[in-house]
């Protein structure tokens, strides 16, 4: 994973509550077996007017030019802005994929649906949650001024805006320590197999029903 | 000792290890995967050079993808082929088992995992799938979770997680003629939201609760999700151990009645506190039917349309509008006033034997209204479906107009042949109605089986109590 520190970029707003993941990645999508290659049908249905197809080439497609996507001030953005729950529905981590692939790296919205929330750190992507009223000021602000930027600073867990005030976030530090150096959580908890071995053994004797799965399967069951 | 509610319990039982920060490594019991969401994650451990660790607790069924008809003729679209045949070959290569195409338990894996006894009360279950909430109906804890964290189960067995905080959702009183689990649990998100449980496990309490079946807490439980919640849970009863009893992966011999006297410990101490409680009264409750692109967007069979010009805020007002426009609705339409073309009965919500039955009820003798293009009946799984033959529930839906389809998710999320058409109107037992989600341009009503097969025959809703 590509380690995040601080950023300065342009802003691209979503200007709506509730984008869900089937609109961040429509589902036609999730049928590639790979991690990459989303960014051109990322928002998919409002960025295009024709439906897009995997494998399909989105060269030379009819665009929505009233979606933010496709105006060019906006081109190049790195920080989208988006309203409350944003990333609710299904738990598809192609979303992340499709927005870090468009070249996403932070998001500012009120709030977060979880699963979406959690996949973002999973792939280098911060998610920042910030007052309602402060987004609603940010999005006023970007669509007033073009080239708007923000930089966005993940140790010093604040947002700076183009007139030099800072906005404070916070992330939980677990997280924040793993996206800052780029880690690969399951190295991290491997680190731990000898507790994770003791635990099982424990619930073994604790819970042994818990545990009978594979006897079943060998019984002939499956 | 403090009293513990239901969550804490089976949390505490899992957790290996607790950071200064808070974080918790959580022992998962049962991983369950599908075709779509777990080609990355197989393909994350083979480029580490990276095992499964327990494979015989994790079971993979291919469900999103697969045809409901011709099914002699294979999956015919290329790309969803090649996802299957992925999951064929990850589940070989890392000795996962797999309830394959043409294997009769083959079917929604939400259906699939509870009917074969893999959910048991007090387990950790995840899915790469936000409605593996659906589990939590066994007071298993249950959670969707993403490729990366399927990635990570896979090789660990265990999930870092911070732990969530509780919200219980007391029902009381008695569920009038007609109402349904699927009723409950959209009446709920739309007085909380969809954001309203973000960030809480949400227990399910109350008379009107123990009162459901199992397959009835199975869809409460499934849409929690749909209200922002991490997971649903309802404690162990009489029901759930009943349910259990002789499934194919359950405990058996002294084992079971091991894991029996486990089991009836999973219910909130008295005394113990949530981080908050909500309580509704069953009364209240009518059939819904939602009528925008928001789950809680929802209203009794009986009420209208909303006027976005009655709404202050101007961002709920521009949802409103939004959702009307994509709906192609007037405000203070009457919801038994619009006219639907297409009818599905299906999925992980409501796929189940007491869906169908009680779908079926409303269709017996009469026929599918001219005006429905098409209406389908698409069992959970391919014992769900021999059931439902054996009690002859084929022969009424077929009498009707009804199509009878071989099991998968099908036109929940049509990712397979069935799909909605720009425009049509939908009566769905789904649990999403957002933009596109079954067709682009394709148009969701959320409602109960009973609901949608009443609508099918009526041609529009209709209050069926
Ligand atoms: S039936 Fe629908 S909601 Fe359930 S697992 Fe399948 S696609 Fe997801």
């Amino acid at each position: 994973m590509e380690p995040f520190n601080e950023l300065t970029a342009l802003v691209v707003p979503i200007d709506r509550a509730n984008v869900d993941t089937d609109a961040i990645i429509p589902k036609q999508f999730l049928k590639s077996i790979h991690r990459t290659g989303f960014g051109p049908n990322l928002f998919d249905e409002w960025r295009y007017l024709d439906r897009g197809e995997p494998g399909r080439s989105c060269v030379g497609r009819p665009l929505n030019d009233a979606f933010a996507l496709n105006q060019p001030r906006y081109r190049g953005a790195a920080i989208l802005l988006a309203r409350d729950n944003f990333g609710c529905g299904s738990s598809r981590e192609h979303a992340p994929w499709a927005l870090l692939d468009y070249g996403i790296r932070v998001i500012i919205a009120p709030s977060f649906a979880d699963i979406f929330f959690n996949n973002c750190f999973k792939n280098g992507i911060l998610p920042i949650t910030l007052d309602g009223a402060l987004v609603d000021r940010l999005l006023q602000e970007t669509l007033a001024t073009p080239g708007y930027t923000l930089t966005v600073d993940l140790e010093a867990e604040m947002v700076t805006t183009p007139d030099g005030e800072g906005l404070p976030f916070d992330v939980d530090p677990f997280r924040r320590h793993c996206l800052l150096h780029g880690l690969d959580d399951i190295g991290l908890t491997l680190q731990h197999l000898p507790e994770i071995e003791q635990y099982e053994q424990q619930r073994r004797q604790d819970a042994p029903w818990a545990f009978l799965v594979r006897d079943q399967q060998q019984q002939g069951v499956s | 000792m403090k009293p513990q509610n239901l969550f804490e319990k089976i949390w505490n039982a899992h957790v290996i290890r607790t950071d200064k920060d808070g974080t918790s490594l959580l022992y998962i019991d049962r991983h369950l995967v599908h075709e779509v969401t777990s080609p990355q994650a197989f393909e994350g451990l083979r480029l580490a050079g990276r095992t499964v660790r327990r494979p015989e607790a994790t079971f993979a069924v291919p469900d999103h993808n697969v045809p409901t008809k011709q099914l002699e003729q294979g999956i015919t679209d290329p790309i969803a082929r090649l996802q299957v045949e992925t999951l064929d070959a990850n589940c070989r290569t890392f000795g996962v088992h797999q309830f394959g195409m043409g294997d009769i338990r083959q079917g929604v894996i939400h259906v699939m995992a509870p009917e074969q006894g893999i959910i048991l009360p007090g387990l950790t279950v995840v899915c790469g799938d936000s409605h593996t909430a659906t589990h939590g109906a066994f007071a298993a804890l249950a959670f969707g979770i993403g490729t990366s964290e399927v990635e990570h189960v896979l090789a660990t067995q265990t999930l870092p997680q911070t732990k969530p905080r509780t919200m219980r959702i007391q029902v009381d009183g008695v569920l009038g003629p007609g109402v349904s689990a699927k009723d409950v649990v959209l009446y709920m998100i739309g007085q909380i939201g969809t954001a309203g449980g973000t960030g809480h496990v949400m227990e399910f309490t109350g008379t009107a609760i123990s009162e459901l079946s199992m397959e009835g807490r199975l869809t409460l439980c499934n849409m929690a999700i749909e209200a922002g919640a991490r997971a649903g849970l309802v404690a162990v009863d009489e029901k759930t151990i009943d349910y259990l009893r002789g499934r194919p992966m359950a405990p058996k011999g002294a084992d079971w009645d091991l894991a029996v006297t486990a089991w009836q410990q999973l219910k909130a101490d008295p005394g113990a506190s949530y981080d908050r409680t909500l309580t509704f009264a069953a009364e209240q409750i009518a059939p819904q039917v939602t009528w925008g692109t928001s789950p809680e967007m929802t209203l009794p069979v009986d009420g209208r349309i909303p006027d976005p010009a009655a709404e202050t805020d101007p961002v709920r007002r521009g949802s409103l509008e939004k959702a009307l426009l994509y709906m192609g609705l007037q405000p203070g339409t009457a919801v038994q006033d619009i006219p639907l073309d297409v009818v599905f009965i299906g999925s992980c919500t409501n796929g189940r034997i007491e869906d169908l039955r009680l779908a079926a009820a409303q269709v017996a003798g009469k026929q599918v209204a001219k005006n429905i293009k098409q209406a389908l009946v698409v069992p959970g799984t391919g014992l769900v479906k021999q059931q439902a033959e054996a009690e002859g529930l084929d022969r009424i839906f077929k009498e009707a107009g009804f199509e009878w389809r071989a099991p998968g998710c099908s036109m929940c999320l049509a990712m397979n042949a069935d799909v909605l058409g720009p425009g049509d109107r939908c009566a769905s037992t789904s649990n999403r109605n957002f933009e596109g989600r079954q067709g682009p341009g394709g148009r969701t009503h959320l409602v109960s089986p009973a609901m949608a097969a009443a609508a099918a025959v009526a041609g529009h809703f209709v209050d069926i109590r």
